[in-house]
């Protein structure tokens, strides 16, 4: 237990020292973090906290939604206006996990975890950076993420999808917790019965949570039928190269993907 | 290394801590304060044997910072007996079976405390969702789900905390 732990008022000030800190880490509700100082782990040296009242804020203007980094799993499903969000955020952990697990911590949580971000993702979701209020699209956020200097996220901001657009889908091999083998986040908005602008992404098919964009160029125009998805479901894993893990191999991702892809398509047209 | 000082309290009792930086609340409750009740079982967020109430939801002791817990209210199973007698969940536990080597026991029933705090007649699904962050390598769960529901039965809820 060699870290050292600093508390800052704004976000704002815990950037400014992360950005010249490559050994410091922020910390949201530590489900990683901690782990990882009890484990001993020896890449970082310090933690920085924040106070900052806007981390834990959700602001809802018409369907503008903007959720603070700070904001909890377990937040998000006592709000009702995210209602749209409920069936990702319980889809992480259990409930003393989701009492504690962060908006921001799910961004940079590691293969297979993210399934929120995933979500999020297909909603085009864009964040805002604690440093200078930068905006930032999350899928840039999402491939840098590694990047120094580390960046803090202080909120994510999405337009709130079109009634019954947004599909979410967690496939795991434990219920009702489990690890994500594969997730799906598809939004999927229509004008005159044609989707138009579809958006689909991937949780645990790569080493972050991805867009498909074969799939969402596949889906364009077309109806919500079995006839109107088979060119998406055909290109279900176009591009993409899964890891393997201990959860499922590669092949097998790629074997179930269509699968899982085809119900939660065929789910919205339900 | 710099001791902070936290005040928080735990199962109603006021109690002033110097930790250390990067110190969980599970080793602070155990080796500071000396109450054993939260287990220890893989500090990695993954068994739920530390799991206590933070002002009434559950939270696993051994992910929290411990001097994020300034002002807060804590509560473990060593706070669940009162006036000389078990909670309604503990005498459940005992009569169901619903312990065999016992590790799991108080992280479980925190978890189902929050539960019946909140819901006093939870469904079957309800109850294996509020444990669904705990492991027990012993019961197979049937008798952990059936003592719960049965403390629901005996007003285990209606008791306040
Ligand atoms: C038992 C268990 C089960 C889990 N199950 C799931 C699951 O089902 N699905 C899932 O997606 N995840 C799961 N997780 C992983 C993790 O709990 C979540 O991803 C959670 O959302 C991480 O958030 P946090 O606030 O706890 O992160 P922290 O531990 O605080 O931080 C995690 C990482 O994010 C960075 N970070 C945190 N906040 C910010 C910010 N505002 N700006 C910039 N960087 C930031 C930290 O520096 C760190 O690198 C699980 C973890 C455990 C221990
Ligand atoms: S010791 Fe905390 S979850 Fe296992
Ligand atoms: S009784 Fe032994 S782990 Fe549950």
């Amino acid at each position: 237990m060699s870290v050292s732990v600093k508390t800052f008022d704004t976000a704002a000030e815990a950037a400014q020292v992360l950005s010249n800190d490559r050994a410091a880490r922020f910390m949201g509700g530590g489900t990683w973090i901690m782990r990882a100082v009890n484990e001993g782990n020896q890449s970082f040296s310090s933690v920085l906290l924040a106070r900052d009242p806007v981390l834990r804020q959700v602001q809802v203007q018409g369907d503008r939604v903007v959720i603070g980094a700070g904001v909890t799993m377990a937040q998000i499903l006592g709000h009702g206006e995210l209602a749209f969000l409920h069936r990702a955020a319980k889809s992480v952990g259990g409930p003393a996990i989701r009492n504690m697990a962060t908006v921001g911590g799910n961004l940079f949580a590691w293969h297979p975890y993210g399934d929120l971000a995933t979500a999020l993702l297909a909603l085009d979701a864009t964040v805002t950076l604690a440093s200078g209020n930068q905006q930032q699209a999350l899928a840039d956020l999402l491939r840098d993420r590694e990047r120094e200097p580390r960046p803090v996220v202080l909120s994510v901001t999405l337009t709130r999808p079109q009634q019954g657009a947004f599909r979410f889908r967690k496939v795991s091999r434990v219920k009702p917790k489990g690890i994500s083998l594969l997730t799906i986040a598809a939004n999927l908005p229509q004008a005159s019965e044609r989707i138009s602008g579809a958006r689909i992404a991937y949780g645990s098919m790569a080493d972050t949570p991805v867009r498909v964009p074969a799939v969402e160029q596949a889906l364009e125009g077309k109806t919500l039928d079995e006839a109107g998805i088979a060119q998406a479901v055909a290109a279900a894993t176009n591009g993409i190269e899964p890891p393997t893990d201990a959860i499922a191999s590669s092949w097998y991702r790629k074997e179930v993907a269509p699968v899982h892809l085809k119900r939660l398509l065929l789910e919205a047209a339900s | 290394m710099t001791k902070k000082p936290v005040q928080f309290k735990l199962n109603g009792a006021d109690k002033a801590v110097f930790v250390d930086d990067g110190q969980n609340l599970l080793d602070v409750l155990r080796r500071g304060i000396g109450d054993l009740s939260p287990k220890y079982g893989c500090g990695q967020g993954t068994c739920g044997a530390c799991t206590v109430l933070v002002d009434g939801e559950p939270h696993l002791s051994c992910l929290v910072l411990a001097e994020t817990m300034e002002g807060r209210q804590i509560s473990t199973t060593g706070g669940l007996a009162r006036d000389g007698g078990l909670d309604p969940l503990q005498d459940a536990f005992m009569d169901g079976f619903a312990a065999q080597c016992g590790f799991c026991t108080p992280g479980m029933l925190m978890a189902a405390k929050a539960l019946l705090d909140r819901n006093p007649n939870p469904s079957r699904d309800d109850v294996i969702e509020a444990i669904s962050g705990n492991i027990c390598r012993c019961t197979g769960y049937e008798p952990i789900i059936n003592a719960i529901l049965d403390a629901a039965q005996r007003g285990s809820g209606q008791r306040t905390a």
